[in-house]
């Protein structure tokens, strides 16, 4: 995740810093060097950063923090406040047209992941919101970009304007426009050419298709790996084109994404979506607020439970909770609570939300699932009455299941003793949770096999 | 002599200086004036906040701060001991530091080296869209150019429109390609490639890879087999591998660098799309901290934007304002 390593460098700072029974000015600055370092690393503009330190410094002066009872949490909320600030604190969402298609134009450095993000949309689109969906394919430079999104197009399921390459990229966004008006699509998505906020005569490109198309969104492609350059990239983009906003793309890998987060304070541009991976659903909606919460270590719950809301069976999911955390679980509420996880996707992925959880290699993630598939069958080959009731479990019925499951006798025992584990896991996390700690070594010392 | 050229004569194997250099990275010094000798103008003498600009200037350029702080400290400690005052040459000792930081890691010859009979395989791997398959096809030109029989593998058979992309260079070129199905193992299309290069008495072998998140260990293990059955069919080989990076990666390069480290036997960098910044200060930090030297620079889309790295010319543009 992108900004883990940046949360829990501020966190340990923060916990320094809490941790002391008065607050001085030199312990201060010393914090501010830290957060200044932390930030830098993090590739965050250098000029947001030292602004950044500024306003704490100033802030927590002009609040006289240091002679407050508790003057480390006062200034870990400083920080968090000028981070919320600095990211923006709304949500900015895509305005659609009603009677007409709204016309969307994507435009970023070479490799930005343009094209990417314009199929990515387009599912997104058409199957979360129920859009019909046109794609122009307005990269005639780069070798094979255009087949890259007809491939896009076909999998997603939505049209495509391809004129191929000796068409000029105005010609092309021109009669995509003129068929998206007469066929009545709601949604048309332009694909432009990666290039260099100092090509004149590219960027002079991008104004003549926008002149002749009169794009509602323009949004500009920012890579979550990029460097101080960035500001500078998005700054050129937005004075020659006015955008409508940025997305953040690669945020599945560890970069920290600082560059990306500067734009917003730097340009006024918000950025409206993050990248998360390379298949057409690693799309999300940006959420400013909760990336603040994110830095700072706290987990992003509400994308968890979002992401869960939709995926999950709530009802079913409320049940399954309720008995595992009263201690009344069986081996139905495992493999139900397996299925749900399972269908969350990555496990990996949905632990990296949770706030404290210890960083999972995806091998040890594909080994969870593997697990899971070996319960899935063992537990199918059960009665109804063995499932609720386990400890009924004797040799010659063990011996029926590992037969009927291809499994071996070993293989049952072994999952039995990770259903006592969880239980009791369970039961644990309960205390904790009515405690409000996360337990030492987070799920992973609890017995879940990760 | 100054002590740039004497470091230079000093650490230089060949003469490699280029002048194409400059004129491919003309586009982004046009109106340049030397951020450094700006600098100095200002300054009667310096201050500390003289050192607030400097180091101002290499973070901005992704040098990163720690290394940045190092180096100024050092700058800061050495114009204390000599009691130095004079801007210029604070920024001598300066530009000298990395110098010398850099070239004392060790030799370097940016150029492929050949043996008779046997194909040199060059692996090439990178995050996406760092310019893997671009890159590939400058250097299948500059050694086609130079009389080398060049062989192209495309073992990129994930990324949509991928395959297309490397053939048409390889058609451009023309020069030999293999290639296999979308979603194909790649391994086995790098054995056949293997296979081929054998046939046909292939001088260079260049192998495209499909662009990997370094966080992505399962994708980092289909790296590591590649290499694996490359070896297995060609004795030494890959004897290169190329990482690439693009010229406005900010600190997750050194991870990244790092990381592709672990799984293949990195022998250069190159780093891409300098034509659109003189900066790219992230291959300083780069050599640094994992020794991996830079070989050559993309300057550009077309097949022949590519050069031979600089040092000296580079350490001098990256000092370079563009306006
Ligand atoms: N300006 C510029 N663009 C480049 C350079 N190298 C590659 N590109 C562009 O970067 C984009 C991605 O390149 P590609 O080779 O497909 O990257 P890959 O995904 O790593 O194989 C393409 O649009 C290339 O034309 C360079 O040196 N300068
Ligand atoms: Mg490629």
């Amino acid at each position: 995740m992108a900004f883990e390593s940046l949360s829990e460098k501020l966190s340990r700072i923060f916990k320094k810093i809490k941790g002391q029974a008065r607050l001085t000015e030199s312990n201060m600055e010393d914090m501010l060097k830290e957060i200044r370092v932390a930030l830098l690393e993090a590739d965050v503009n250098y000029k947001v950063v030292k602004e950044f330190t500024n306003n704490i410094r100033e802030k927590a002066v002009g609040q006289e923090v240091l002679t407050k009872l508790n003057p480390g949490q006062m200034l870990v909320k400083i920080v968090n406040d000028e981070l919320v600030e600095l990211l923006g604190s709304t949500d900015s969402e895509i305005h659609y047209q009603k009677n007409r298609p709204t016309i969307i134009m994507m435009v970023g450095l070479q490799g930005s992941g343009k094209t990417t993000t314009a199929g990515k949309l387009a599912y997104l689109m058409k199957n979360k919101l129920h859009k019909k969906v046109l794609l122009a394919a307005g990269d005639v430079y780069r070798p094979a970009a255009i087949e890259q999104l007809d491939t896009l197009a076909k999998s997603v399921g939505v049209d495509i304007v391809n004129l191929g390459t000796s068409v000029s990229p105005v010609e092309i966004s021109k009669k995509a426009k003129e068929k998206a008006f007469n066929e009545h699509y709601d949604v048309l998505i332009i694909d432009t050419a990666g290039r260099l906020q100092i090509d004149e005569q590219l960027m002079q490109e991008l104004n003549d298709i926008k002149d002749n198309v009169e794009p509602d969104e323009i949004l500009l492609l920012i890579d979550a790996m990029a460097g101080q350059d960035a500001v500078n990239v998005a700054n050129t983009f937005n004075q020659r084109l006015t955008l409508t906003g940025a997305v953040m793309s690669k945020l599945d890998g560890d970069a920290r994404g600082g560059a990306a987060l500067s734009i917003k304070h730097m340009t006024g541009v918000p950025i409206k979506f993050s990248g998360v991976g390379e298949k057409v659903t690693d799309l999300d909606i940006f959420h400013p607020d909760r990336m603040a919460d994110r830095i700072l270590g706290m987990g992003d719950v509400l994308t968890l439970v979002e992401k869960a809301q939709e995926e999950i069976d709530e009802k079913e999911a409320k049940k399954t909770v309720n008995k595992m955390m009263s201690g009344k679980f069986d081996l139905d509420d495992m493999l139900s609570q397996m299925k749900q996880v399972q269908k969350l996707g990555s496990l990996g992925g949905l632990l990296k939300l949770i706030p404290g959880m210890p960083k999972i290699t995806p091998e040890q993630t594909e080994m969870a699932e593997r697990e899971m598939r070996n319960v899935e069958v063992l537990i199918n080959s059960m009665t109804k009455e063995e499932r609720k009731h386990p400890e009924i479990l004797k040799y010659s019925r063990k011996m029926r299941i590992a037969n009927g499951s291809g499994k071996n006798v070993a293989d049952l025992n072994r999952m039995l003793k990770k259903y006592e584990q969880m239980k009791e896991a369970m039961k644990k996390m309960e205390a904790y949770r009515k405690s409000g700690k996360m337990p030492p070594g987070g799920l992973g010392g609890m017995g879940l096999g990760l | 002599m100054g002590l740039i050229s004497f470091l230079k004569s000093k650490f230089k194997k060949k003469d490699t200086t280029v002048d194409t250099y400059s004129q491919g990275m003309e586009k982004s010094r046009k109106n340049f004036s030397n951020k450094l000798s700006n600098l100095s103008r200002r300054y009667q003498s310096v201050n500390q906040e003289y050192f607030e600009e400097l180091e101002q200037i290499l973070i901005e350029s992704d040098v990163g701060i720690n290394l940045t702080l190092r180096i100024i400290d050092e700058v800061l400690d050495e114009s204390k001991r000599e009691k130095i005052t004079d801007p210029t040459k604070i920024n001598e000792i300066l530009v000298d530091k990395m110098f010398v930081d850099y070239a004392s890691k060790g030799d370097i010859i940016n150029e492929l080296s050949f043996k008779e009979g046997i194909p040199t395989v060059l692996l090439v791997v990178g995050v996406n869209g760092v310019g893997k398959t671009t890159t590939i096809a400058k250097l299948a030109n500059r050694y086609k150019e130079q009389g080398k029989k060049v062989l192209l593998v495309a073992a990129d058979t994930f990324r949509a429109g991928a395959i297309e992309q490397l053939t048409i260079w390889a058609e451009r070129l023309k020069v030999g390609i293999v290639t296999g199905a979308m979603e194909a193992d790649p391994a086995s299309v790098a054995y056949d490639g293997m296979k081929k290069a054998k046939e046909m008495g292939a001088d260079l072998v260049i192998v495209d890879t499909a662009g990997r998140l370094q966080t992505k260990n399962n994708l980092m293990a289909e790296l590591a087999k590649i290499k694996r059955v490359i070896g297995k069919e060609i004795e030494g080989a890959p004897q290169e591998t190329f990482l690439i990076i693009d010229a406005t990666t900010g600190q997750n390069g050194v991870i990244q660098a790092k990381a592709f480290a672990e799984v293949t036997n990195l022998t250069g960098v190159v780093i891409t799309k300098m034509d659109g910044t003189s900066k790219g200060g992230i291959i300083l930090a780069i050599r640094d901290e994992i020794g991996v030297p830079v070989r050559f620079i993309g300057l550009g889309e077309k097949m022949s934007d590519l050069m031979e790295f600089d040092l000296d010319k580079y350490l001098y543009g990256l000092c370079v304002e563009e306006e």
